[in-house]
C-alpha cells in the first residue's frame, strides 16, 4: 500500500495527463460526431491513420508542425468520406465506423512497411519538444502538471474551453444541438441541417486525428503497428461518461489517463495484472449506460435526416 | 429447389451492387498498389493463386472462412431482430477459452462426447457474455452498439489475463494446456487446416435459414426486426424474441471460438484471433443477411486472408493490402444507396 500511495506525485499526474490528451481529442470528436448525429465507432482508424501521416511528413519536411498539418488533413479526408456517406447516401454508420478501423489498421500498416521496409515500427523522428510556459507554472496546485508538456497539450485543452464556449454561448452551438435532439424542428426554424451536419462530422473527425497525432508525434516519436490500442474506443466511453458534454468529456479522459498511468506504474511494480486495470473503462462505461452510475441521454436518435 | 434457393437469396433484384462493391474495392486497391510501386495485375494474380490455386490453397481458404462463417452467421441472427451485435469477437473469445478450458482438463470421455460437450460449453459461455448487454437493453434500454463494443475488450483483456495467469500452460508463450486429443476436431483435408469445424459452420448456416425462415419463432424473430411496434401489436413479445436471437446470436459465435481451438489451434493461445469478431459484421452485409449468402461472402474473405499469405510470399506486396480490401468492401457495402448512384451514372 505505502507503494502505491508514493507513486502518487507530480510526474505521475503529469503522465495521466499526457495519457489523458489523445483520449481527450478523440472523445471530444467523437462528441460533435454525435451531436452531429453520427455515431463514430471508426474514431479507432481515424487516429492511426493520423499518427502514421503525422510520422510520415514529419519524416519527410524534418517539421513536426508539418506532421500535425498532414495528420489533420488525414481526418478531414475520412471525417468528409464519413459525412457523404452517412449524410447524403444513408450509409449504415457502425458499419462504415467498422470499416475505417479496419482501413487505418491496415493502411499504416501498409504504408509503414513500404516507407520503412517494417509494418512494426517506423524509424524515430525528432517529434514536439516540451514547453515551458512560466506564467502557467505559478498556478497553485495544477501548475507543475500543466508545465513542462507539449504544445498539443496545451491545444487540448485551449480547445476544449473553446468548444464549451462554442457549444453553450453562441447561437451556432444552439443549433448544432438542435440539429441533434430535433432536426426536423431545426430544420423549420431555418437552420440548413445539412450544412451542420457535414460541417460537425468533418470538424469531429480533424479534432479526433489531433488524437493520434499526438500518440506518434507528440508521445513515442515513432509509429507503431496499432499503437492507438482501444483508445478510440476508449474515447467513445469517455464520451459517454462524460455525457456529451466538453468537460465532462475531459474529466472522464482524464480518469482514464489516471487509469492509464496507474496501469504503467503498477505493472512495473507488478503488483496488480495490467490487464485487469485496462479492462475497467470498459466496465465502468457500461454501468454508466446501464445506469447504475448517473443516468445518460444521447444527443440524437442517430437516423439519417431526409428533409420533407 | 434451386430457383427457390436464389428467391431467397435475391430478394430485391440482383446482386449488382455487392458486387460492383468489391470491383470498386479492388479497383482502389489497385491505385493505392500502382501508387506505391506494385504491378497490381501481378498481386491480384498471386493472391486468387493462393486462394484457389490448388488443393492446399483452398483448403487454407476455406479454414479461413470458417471462423468468419460463424460470425457472420451470429451477426445476422442479432440483426433479424433488429439488434446490431458489435461484440462478436468478445463472444467468440469466451467460447474459444470456455472451449479450451474444458477440452483440456476433463479425461476420459469418449471422442465425441468430448468435442461435443467442449463446443456446447463454448456456445453457452459465448451466449452468456452475450446475456449481459441482451439484459440491459431490455431492462434499461443501454444501447447494445456500445454495450457489446465493450463486452468484447473486456472479454479480450480478461482471456489475457486467464491465459497470462491462471490458465497458463508452462514456457514463454501465453497459451493454455493443449486439449486432449479426445477433444480435437479431425482434420479433413490434411495437410491444410481445414476441420470439421468446417462442415459444422455449413451445417450452423443451414440450421439458421430454416430457424429463421422455415419456423414460426424464427418469423416472430423477423417480424420483431422489421417493425416491433406491429409485432407486439400482433401479440408478439419483442422482449423476449429479441432476447432470444441476442442469445442464439452469442451462442453461435461462440461455437465459431470454440471451434478455432478443437480444430485449427489445439490451444488458446493469446491474440490468436486477427478479428474474425469484426469480419462477420461485414461478411453479414455482403452477404445480403441471408445464411446462403454468407456462405459465399465468408469464403472471398477467406480469400483475402489465405491468398493475401501467398502473394506476400512471392511478390513481396506487403500482406496489409488484402486488408486494405476488405476495409474498402465494408465501406462501400456500407452505402448501398452511394453504389446505385454509381451503377446509374455509367448507364446515364
Amino acid at each position: 500500500m505505502m507503494n502505491i500511495v508514493a507513486l502518487i506525485n507530480i510526474s505521475f499526474f503529469q503522465a495521466a495527463l499526457r495519457m489523458a490528451t489523445p483520449i481527450a481529442f478523440a472523445s471530444l470528436g467523437g462528441m460533435y460526431n454525435e451531436r452531429a448525429g453520427v455515431v463514430n465507432i471508426g474514431l479507432e482508424g481515424i487516429m492511426l491513420n493520423s499518427a502514421f501521416f503525422a510520422v510520415y511528413a514529419t519524416y519527410l519536411t524534418g517539421s513536426s508542425f508539418m506532421g500535425i498539418i498532414a495528420g489533420v488533413a488525414s481526418g478531414l479526408v475520412l471525417g468528409a468520406i464519413l459525412a457523404v456517406l452517412t449524410v447524403k447516401y444513408h450509409g449504415n454508420q457502425i458499419v462504415v465506423g467498422t470499416g475505417f478501423n479496419v482501413f487505418g489498421l491496415s493502411f499504416s500498416a501498409y504504408m509503414c512497411q513500404k516507407i520503412w521496409g517494417s509494418r512494426g515500427a517506423s524509424e524515430t523522428i525528432i517529434g514536439l519538444e516540451e514547453k515551458s510556459i512560466p506564467i502557467l507554472a505559478k498556478i497553485p496546485w495544477i501548475g507543475p502538471i500543466l508545465n513542462n508538456q507539449n504544445v498539443l497539450v496545451y491545444l487540448m485543452i485551449l480547445i476544449f474551453i473553446l468548444s464549451h464556449i462554442l457549444l453553450y454561448k453562441t447561437h451556432w452551438g444552439l443549433r448544432l444541438r438542435a440539429v441533434g435532439e430535433n432536426p426536423q424542428a431545426a430544420d423549420t426554424s431555418g437552420v440548413n441541417v445539412y450544412q451542420y451536419k457535414y460541417f460537425y462530422i468533418i470538424l469531429g473527425c480533424m479534432v479526433a486525428s489531433l488524437g493520434g497525432v499526438f500518440l506518434s508525434i507528440g508521445h513515442l516519436n515513432f509509429f507503431a503497428w496499432g499503437m492507438t490500442s482501444g483508445r478510440g474506443f476508449i474515447a467513445l466511453a469517455a464520451m459517454i461518461l462524460g455525457k456529451w458534454t466538453p468537460f465532462g468529456c475531459l474529466a472522464a479522459s482524464f480518469l482514464f489517463g489516471i487509469t492509464d498511468a496507474l496501469q504503467m506504474r503498477l505493472q512495473a511494480l507488478g503488483i496488480l495484472p495490467s490487464q485487469i486495470i485496462l479492462l475497467l473503462p470498459y466496465a465502468i462505461t457500461i454501468l454508466v449506460l446501464a445506469g447504475f452510475v448517473g443516468r445518460s441521454i444521447a444527443p440524437s436518435n442517430y437516423k439519417p435526416y431526409v428533409k420533407q | 429447389m434451386l430457383k427457390k434457393t436464389l428467391n431467397y437469396l435475391d430478394r430485391s433484384s440482383s446482386i449488382l451492387p455487392e458486387l460492383i462493391a468489391i470491383a470498386l474495392a479492388f479497383l482502389i486497391s489497385a491505385i493505392i498498389l500502382l501508387i506505391t510501386g506494385y504491378q497490381p495485375i501481378r498481386a491480384f494474380a498471386a493472391l486468387f493463386r493462393g486462394a484457389f490455386g490448388s488443393k492446399f490453397a483452398v483448403g487454407q481458404t476455406l479454414t479461413q472462412a470458417t471462423p468468419i462463417l460463424f460470425t457472420s452467421l451470429s451477426f445476422l441472427l442479432a440483426f433479424r431482430s433488429g439488434i446490431f451485435n458489435i461484440g462478436i469477437e468478445g463472444q467468440f473469445l469466451i467460447g474459444a477459452f470456455a472451449a479450451a478450458v474444458v477440452g483440456s482438463s476433463i479425461t476420459g470421455l469418449p471422442p465425441i462426447i468430448h468435442v461435443i460437450i467442449s463446443l456446447a460449453l463454448g456456445g453457452l459461455f459465448g451466449a452468456l457474455w452475450g446475456f449481459i448487454p441482451a439484459l440491459l437493453k431490455i431492462f434499461t434500454g443501454a444501447s447494445e452498439v456500445i454495450t457489446t463494443m465493450m463486452m468484447s475488450y473486456i472479454a479480450s483483456h480478461l482471456t489475457s489475463y486467464l491465459v497470462n495467469y491462471r490458465f497458463k500452460a508452462p514456457g514463454w508463450v501465453a497459451q493454455t494446456n493443449p486439449v486432449q486429443p479426445s477433444a480435437i476436431l479431425v482434420k479433413i483435408l490434411p495437410p491444410t487446416q481445414l476441420s470439421v469445424s468446417f462442415l459444422i459452420s455449413l451445417g450452423f448456416s443451414l440450421l439458421v435459414f430454416y430457424f429463421l425462415f422455415k419456423t414460426y419463432l424464427g418469423y416472430q424473430v423477423c417480424a420483431v426486426g422489421l417493425n416491433p411496434t406491429a409485432a407486439e401489436n400482433r401479440g408478439i413479445s419483442v422482449h423476449s424474441r429479441i432476447l432470444m436471437a441476442f442469445l442464439l446470436s452469442a451462442f453461435v459465435a461462440g461455437v465459431g471460438g470454440a471451434g478455432e481451438v478443437l480444430g485449427v489451434h489445439g490451444r488458446f493461445v493469446e491474440g490468436f484471433s486477427p478479428g474474425y469478431g469484426w469480419d462477420g459484421i461485414a461478411v453479414s452485409l455482403v452477404g445480403r443477411l441471408h445464411p446462403f449468402g454468407c456462405i459465399i461472402a465468408s469464403i472471398l474473405f477467406g480469400m483475402l486472408r489465405a491468398g493475401g499469405m501467398s502473394m506476400t510470399r512471392s511478390t513481396k506486396v506487403p500482406l496489409d493490402i488484402s486488408l486494405i480490401i476488405q476495409s474498402l468492401v465494408i465501406i462501400l457495402v456500407a452505402a448501398p444507396s452511394f453504389i446505385k448512384f454509381v451503377i446509374l451514372r455509367r448507364k446515364n
